[in-house]
């Protein structure tokens, strides 16, 4: 018999109705990846494309170099940022239940890779996030209210009712506008750093996207113009396990890691637990220092779980085992830092159920304000004639006429 | 008041920008220590040093993007497009990004960037080095789309675009960059200092995007044109003896509606003519808009002269190439209709 070639389909681990799958996971013991100097060359630091670094041990306990040493009542108020997105998050899936905002994604079981990263870095470090990513919102201080009104489009939106819901920004925040198509921001990012750098500024850039759009051009030119210009810049994969049904070997998650894509391109490669804020908090604080000392870019894949549907449209059930995410390894962001305050005798399950409350009642009652500026379709409305201004900075005469015409048709004349 | 081909022009104004303004910065393919395929940023990386004037990976995506992001952050980049037929890599950060980033966050974040790229045939460069893209451009909501003539508004209007808050796409017909061109490639090559255009002044002045010119007054007919056509168009005109008013359009976005149909009501016949394919290009939007706003002052139906819907081919570039006799026989039959 002489081989021939066939065509490699990758495997999806676990479908419906197989039990969850997670042996393709290569981990590593807490504590046991070096921490090097933030100066290393991307090609002697390879291992930590390869292993995993996590802090925090089976006991909840934090260990080994990458322990970032917070301070108790930063971690709280990092638990506080994780169940108050999480709380939101789940509330806002409900709401769209009930037919009062159109659609919604939730960020469960990802909530460190915004919260920790986003506490990481410098108020004025500029983000391009993805749609995934409300926690950098909950850090940064801008009220679940405001992300609300955007939710509904109402006429306190601060996207005008132009954009479908979770697809915010905050330019005072220093949060680029989301673009709902996938991976464009990413070398948008390094673009922002490499005029940073060509301004002399002290501040960086930082991206995230999911291992299945890592897939399309932009991340190839993201790291490629990253590394050129040694632009200083942070670019996350969040390697959720899923493109909506599509497994991440797919995306070339079957053959090496995402963050060996990095030294491929001489960026350094940093392969992260992402259900563990202390880890995450660790590897951005030494990606962004890296960055701000002009040692170049770092490329951080963030294995996690979307534990929730890709988005309200969406039913993974018919895709994965319905209990896949209980078999997940790395556990659940939020329960892992709980238990690491409790062990530390910093927190306690009362503490944390009245917190709960406490988050649940806020939220309730930002919806209820919410509401009262209009929903998709209740009023008061937004202007309709809001969707022919800043097409262009001045309106050009043909929009205007479009303008009257559609104000006409309004009106019945 | 200096002699300048529109290479030398459009490299005036980057200069002047990138003097005046320490936010302006020129990135592309082989920009910076080289000057440009066609020598456009000649010097200009000499001048105003590497990070201000960019050598860039083959990557049109990659440059797009990082010019986006480089004008979020305040820079006001003159990205180059090597070559018009090159720029589809970037199509999606331009269509879906670049275009709505003012829109989409409701005016909070812009992209002032200005994307250069030489475009059209008439240089023996086959299918990948010839197109005439701008009709893609002009179908995108929040482009602006411009394409000069001459080395005046070559001048005066990438300042204005590099000037611009909002993101324009500036067309360069190759063609002319050294001359006009009249669409006869056997006679002898004519320089712009030959022609009243190619007198540029040697500071700053900018020519308004939106607004087209009357390049030749005329009353029989008029024909409405851009780029290299303009000088087609001329050319044909000139050889039937007719009065022809000539509009050089300039800006495709946003359109002077205004100064086309009020040429065309006064003269009652028209032609379109571009070099781009016919079928849904440009003219077709001209064409359309002319017939809703002058119908009942036409004597003629408007004709539209173009490449023909083929990729523009290699070996039969002049029998593709809407050339003076194409023109020619537009004119005469919307002359000779009723």
């Amino acid at each position: 018999m002489v081989a021939k070639s066939r065509l490699h389909v990758p495997k999806t681990p676990a479908r419906p109705g197989d039990a969850p799958d997670f042996g393709y996971l290569k981990l590593s013991p807490a504590g046991k990846v070096a921490r090097p100097d933030v100066g290393s060359a991307a090609t002697e630091i390879r291992y930590l494309s390869e292993e995993l670094v996590r802090v925090l041990d089976e006991e909840h306990r934090a260990v080994g170099p990458w322990h970032p040493h917070l301070d108790a009542s930063e971690l709280q108020v990092a638990l506080r940022h994780m169940l108050l997105t999480r709380v939101f998050d789940d509330r806002m899936q409900r709401i769209q239940r009930s037919g009062k905002i159109s659609f919604y994604m939730r960020s469960l079981g990802e909530e460190a890779v915004s919260v920790a990263t986003a506490m990481a870095l410098k108020p004025s470090d500029m983000l391009f996030p993805s749609y995934r990513n409300q926690g950098i919102y909950v850090v940064r201080g801008r009220p679940i209210l405001d992300l609300m009104c955007q939710l509904l489009s109402n006429t306190r939106d601060m996207c005008k009712g132009r954009q479908l819901p979770v697809m915010y920004h905050w330019r005072d925040g220093n949060i680029f506008s989301i673009s709902g198509n996938l991976a464009t921001q990413f070398p948008q990012a390094v673009g922002w750093a490499m005029a940073a750098a060509i301004k002399g500024q002290d501040d960086i850039a930082v991206s995230w996207i999911g291992e299945g759009s890592s897939a399309e051009a932009d991340f190839h030119h993201a790291l490629l113009f990253a590394s050129v210009y040694k632009a200083p810049v942070i670019l996350c994969v969040v390697n959720n396990q899923w493109a909506i049904s599509t497994f991440q070997g797919h995306a070339g998650g079957e053959r090496q890691t995402f963050a060996a894509r990095g030294p491929g391109y001489g960026v350094a490669g940093i392969r992260v637990d992402g259900n563990d804020f202390l880890a995450v908090h660790a590897v951005t604080q030494w990606a962004a220092e890296r960055a701000r000392t002009g040692r170049g870019p770092t490329l951080i894949e963030h294995v996690t779980y979307r534990a929730a549907a890709h988005s309200t449209s969406d039913d993974p059930a018919r895709y994965r085992p319905k209990d896949d995410y209980q078999g997940f390894p790395l556990g659940d962001p939020v329960e892992r830092l709980k238990n690491h305050l409790i062990g530390l005798g910093e927190w306690s399950e009362e503490r944390h159920k009245s917190l709960t409350a406490e988050l649940e009642e806020h939220v309730v009652k930002s919806w209820k304000e919410a509401v009262s500026y209009g929903t998709l379709t209740e009023p008061p409305r937004l202007d309709p004639g809001l969707m022919f201004e800043d097409v262009f900075k001045e309106t050009p005469p043909h929009l205007r006429r479009q303008a009257a015409e559609m104000r006409a048709e309004i009106e019945g004349k | 008041m200096a002699q300048m081909n529109m290479i030398q022009a459009l490299n005036s104004a980057m200069d002047i920008k990138l003097g005046q303004d320490p936010s302006v910065v020129v990135l592309g393919e082989d920009v910076g220590y080289f000057g440009g395929v066609f020598r456009v940023t000649d010097g200009l990386q000499r001048k105003y040093g590497e990070s201000r004037v960019m050598d860039t990976p083959i990557a049109e995506g990659g440059i797009i993007a990082a010019a986006i992001g480089m004008a979020v952050n305040g820079l006001r980049p003159v990205a180059e497009i090597q070559f018009a037929d090159y720029i589809y890599p970037g199509f999606d950060q331009i269509v879906s990004e670049l275009a709505r980033i003012r829109y989409r966050s409701a005016g909070d974040f812009t992209a002032p960037v200005t994307v250069r790229t030489p475009c059209g045939g008439g240089i023996r460069g086959g299918q990948t080095h010839s197109q005439s893209p701008e009709a893609f451009f002009a179908h995108v909501a929040g482009l602006k789309v411009v394409m000069p003539s001459n080395p005046y508004d070559a001048k005066g209007l990438l300042i204005a675009a590099i000037e611009d808050d909002d993101p324009v796409i500036y067309f360069e017909p190759k063609r002319i960059y050294n001359g006009p061109f009249d669409g006869n490639p056997n006679k002898p090559a004519v320089p712009w200092s030959t022609h009243p255009k190619g007198a540029v002044p040697d500071g700053h002045f900018t020519v308004p995007i939106g607004k087209a010119e009357i390049t030749r007054a005329g009353s029989d007919l008029t024909v409405v044109t851009y780029g290299t056509m303009v000088h087609v168009a001329d050319a044909a005109a000139r050889s039937l003896g007719l009065d022809a008013e000539i509009v050089d359009v300039r800006t495709m976005v946003p359109l002077d509606t205004d100064t086309i149909c009020n040429s065309v009501a006064r003269t009652g016949r028209c032609v379109v003519v571009h070099e781009a394919t016919r079928f849904a290009g440009f003219g077709a939007e001209l064409s359309a808009t002319i017939q809703e706003n002058c119908f009942w002052n036409l004597m003629a139906p408007i004709l539209r002269v173009a490449g023909w819907d083929t990729p523009y081919p290699h070996a039969f570039e002049w029998e593709y190439f809407p050339g003076e006799a194409r023109v020619a026989k537009a004119l005469k039959a919307v002359m000779e209709a009723s």
